[in-house]
């Protein structure tokens, strides 16, 4: 046996890396605040925090992409300077960021080696990096082709190349920014059992997260850190699920939703026998047929991808129906465009967000009224009535909480979470009598995410009839009256929330069992 | 008989002047190349190229010294590509206007050099057609056909014709073509990784700007040995146009110069053998054939990505 203080890679390990009194300012921001943070060789650490808690921000600092205004940072009980990511890389840092740093259209050796010194320099040595990868590949069970282009390589083998990309450069410390976040389960078990190996042999590992169950699985200490501030550091075995919540958002958070129960209505949106096929022809939904009624919540689960969007689009009008009929109170509404389906009462939160939700460039006022901006009260005529519509964005910013400096804000320039709850605010305001809600919290923080969750079932005791489209099962179990699972086009089944179980949904949203409509 | 002799003729003189004509578009599009691939768009290679052959030209006329001429050429390029880096890159300026800006800078400050320190066209020695001669009696000059075609060029034409492999082989065997490749297609990447995007980006322009005076000169000191105002004709541009033509490789890059300087080659013969074809729509064969070209769906995916993108580190 070699000195245990050698990583597999060869390379010693960091035994202890501090960050103390770190303090960052930003024009009219402070990220950090006077924040502490230790991460010891063999173990995960995760670093929780909600959007724009300052997580980033601090992992940044570290990899030497800012400078802290204050405080020092300690490798092995020693100060270290680190002024870029040249720096972090020599003292045994390793990033992998959110979105992936890889040159697309090079190869896994050429991405490997970009950057670095080659011993034949100013020409490339590829045979000796491509042999090193196969050798840390090897050490640490990481399936790689150094001779494969990225752009032919799947989300998950791409994780793995920016993983051997930061081992090859000598990382005993690894900053894990949100790593899961394009891969299926799957993929994140697979890289999970990796994480843990390397931990094993004694790397560090920070994990950068705001997904609990990764952290329950994975992690042996969390810090939280709210508002730029270190909250608290746990044992991640002597925490709870709650505990952590109420640490990330500053109050008690509500997991279960408050659903009563209540009598369906009459029903507002009905489907039959509708078919859509995509430009090439080719059918992505098949002979859809269901019904939500009034004080309705109906779910639609499944993977991305299986139909979900086509449906949404069908129903606004943004898709053609090749067949079948779309029905809103007992109007036939299939080939109706937009706009009329707007005006009957019909509102829409589309899963891209800034895509098809809101006009980024535009202010908060020209978002709240894109639909009805030529209607009274907006408008007179040819002309827009200013005081109404700031009137009116002036009323739903703050019945919405919607966190803004002001109501001519740029939209591109709020949260994630508080551009949703703008959307949100838009639509239900405009009293609905039907509601499609795609991906309505996806990429939102905890605390938006409660507070849309509760809108929508407020909504729901008010008579609305809403089709709830979500990836996240959490939230279609907890919100919806009925669920109906899509796959490859078509419905497998739509069963009662409280009767279903998670592993049949899993079954029904893999396409492996049908199940009867419920009653 | 003679019928062939003057038929051989035509051909082997429209060949060597193609390959003759290439070497302006080969200098300044393998230049573009460079800037290209690194992220950036440089729409001043003419007036570079105008700048160059100016300085180039008056450095001749002055010393009578070609070389001195290509020193000229090469450093005025230095500067004007400096210029625009300082411009769109650490300014971040919008490429495409600033590349135009550059252009009419170098039209009119060639034009009024020109008119303020000449006055009238005239001649100077430049480089002189290389023959290899061999021994007393023979030089590849001599071998009949390939001769007359292929060595019977100055040595600016070969230096241009060299220039494609070595391109080629900077970019993809050294550790400077990865890194050159990197910055135009994904700069965070490049930057988390050490790589300092920002020198990369200058190194490469006034790489290229550099090229686009030596495309300048060879057209004042080796091919037509004259100046005159605005005498690229646009030149420059079809060098950016022959960037897309060639997907951004070397190789592709050679191709599409030879296509084209056949293309005007063959506007010139017509012309000088009197064929019944209007010498207008003859002039305009090489520019009809820019358009159709980049009309044409070539491989688009072969663009860098982050061409005309300004980098700051994290922003975004």
């Amino acid at each position: 046996m070699t000195n245990s203080n050698l990583l597999p890679s060869g390379l010693p390990r960091i035994e202890s890396l501090e960050m103390r009194n770190i303090t960052k300012r930003f024009p009219g921001v402070l990220a950090n605040d006077h924040i502490n943070f230790d991460v010891k060789a063999g173990e995960i650490h995760a670093l929780l925090g909600e959007n724009g808690a300052g997580k980033s921000t601090l992992m940044k600092i570290l990899y030497g992409l800012y400078q802290p205004n204050e405080g020092e940072i300690l490798l092995n009980g020693q100060p270290i300077e680190i002024q870029s990511p040249t720096d972090a890389i020599r003292h045994g840092i390793g990033m992998i960021h959110q979105h992936f740093m890889l040159v697309e259209t090079l190869t896994v050796a050429e991405n490997v080696a970009l950057g670095l010194k080659s011993p034949r320099e100013p020409v490339m040595d590829l045979n000796a990096v491509s042999a090193r990868i196969v050798d840390l590949a090897d050490k640490y069970g990481l399936q790689v082709d150094p001779k494969a282009v990225i752009n032919d390589l799947a989300v998950g083998q791409r994780q793995r190349v920016e993983i051997v990309k930061a081992l090859y450069r000598g990382a005993a410390l690894l900053i894990l920014d949100e790593p899961t976040a394009v891969l299926t389960p799957q993929e994140v078990e697979d890289l999970f059992v990796i994480f843990r190996q390397m931990a094993k042999e004694g790397h560090a590992l920070i994990f950068i997260s705001h997904k609990m169950d990764e952290i329950f699985a994975l992690t042996d200490r969390v810090t939280v850190l709210r508002d730029g501030k270190v909250i608290g550091t746990v044992q991640t075995a002597e925490t709870s699920k709650r505990e952590l919540a109420r640490m990330m958002v500053g109050r008690e958070v509500i997991f279960e939703r408050d659903k009563k129960p209540l009598p369906p209505g009459e029903v507002r949106l009905k489907l039959e026998n509708v078919n859509v096929r995509n430009e090439a022809g080719f059918p992505i939904l098949k002979d859809i047929n269901f019904e939500v009624r009034s004080n309705e919540i109906l779910g639609v689960a499944g993977v991305s991808g299986n139909g979900q969007r086509a449906l949404a689009e069908a129903i606004a009008g943004l898709q053609p129906v090749s067949s079948g009929k779309v029905i809103m109170d007992g109007e036939d509404v299939t080939h109706l465009p937009p706009a009329e389906m707007y005006k009957i009462g019909f509102s829409y939160i589309p899963e891209e967000r800034m895509h098809d939700g809101v006009i980024k460039d535009f202010s908060i006022s020209d978002n709240m009224i894109l639909q009805d901006h030529d209607r009274p009260p907006f408008s007179r005529g040819i002309f827009l009535n200013f005081k109404a519509i700031e009137q009116h964005s002036r009323n739903l910013v703050r019945a919405f909480r919607i966190k803004t400096p002001g109501l001519k804000t740029p939209v591109k320039n709020l949260s994630g979470g508080n551009i949703q709850k703008l959307i949100l605010a838009r639509e239900l305001a405009r009293h609905p009598r039907v509601l499609i809600a795609a991906q309505p919290t996806r990429g939102v923080d905890i605390g938006a995410t409660e507070y849309i969750h509760a809108r929508l079932l407020e909504q729901r005791e008010n008579g609305l009839a809403t089709l709830l489209i979500s990836e996240d099962l959490d939230e279609v179990t907890s919100l919806s009256d009925r669920i109906m699972v899509l796959y490859g086009g078509e419905i497998m089944g739509i069963v009662d929330a409280d009767a279903v179980s998670i592993e049949d949904l899993g079954l029904m949203m893999a396409g492996e069992r049908r199940m009867a409509p419920a009653g | 008989m003679t019928q062939e002799l003057t038929f051989a003729v035509i051909i082997i003189g429209i060949l060597h002047s193609g390959i003759r004509l290439a070497t302006p578009y080969l200098y300044a599009g393998l230049g573009e190349m460079f800037d290209q691939r690194a992220g950036v768009l440089n729409l001043g290679v003419d007036g570079i190229m105008l700048m160059g052959a100016f300085f180039g030209f008056y450095a001749v006329y002055q010393t009578g010294n070609a070389w001195l001429g290509v020193a000229a050429a090469v450093l005025v390029g230095i500067v004007m590509g400096l210029l625009m880096a300082v411009v769109s890159i650490s300014f971040q300026a919008e490429q495409g206007i600033s590349g135009i800006g550059l252009y009419m800078f170098g039209l009119g400050l060639s034009s009024l050099l020109f008119k303020t320190m000449l006055g009238t066209v005239e001649g100077v020695q430049g480089f002189s057609e290389l023959k290899f001669q061999i021994t007393q009696n023979f030089s590849l000059y001599d071998i009949p056909i390939i001769g007359p075609i292929f060595f019977n060029h100055s040595v600016l034409t070969y230096g241009a014709f060299l220039l494609v492999p070595i391109s080629a082989y900077v970019l993809n065997k050294t550790t400077w073509g990865l890194k050159i490749k990197a910055a135009g297609q994904n700069p965070e990447a490049a930057d988390s990784l050490g790589v300092n995007v920002t020198t990369v980006r200058y190194m490469t322009v006034i790489l290229g700007a550099a090229l686009a005076g030596l495309a300048g000169a060879s057209l004042s000191i080796s091919l037509l040995n004259i100046f005159q105002e605005n005498m690229t004709n646009g030149m420059g541009f079809i060098a950016v146009a022959l960037v897309y033509f060639g997907s951004w490789r070397p190789y592709g890059v050679l191709a599409g110069a030879l296509l084209f300087s056949t293309v005007n080659a063959l506007q010139l013969w017509a012309q000088v053998l009197n064929l019944p074809i209007p010498s207008d729509v003859a002039v305009m064969l090489p520019y009809l054939l820019t358009i159709i070209a980049l009309a044409m769906p070539f491989r688009r995916a072969a663009q860098p990505a982050a061409l005309t993108r300004p980098f700051t580190r994290g922003d975004n």
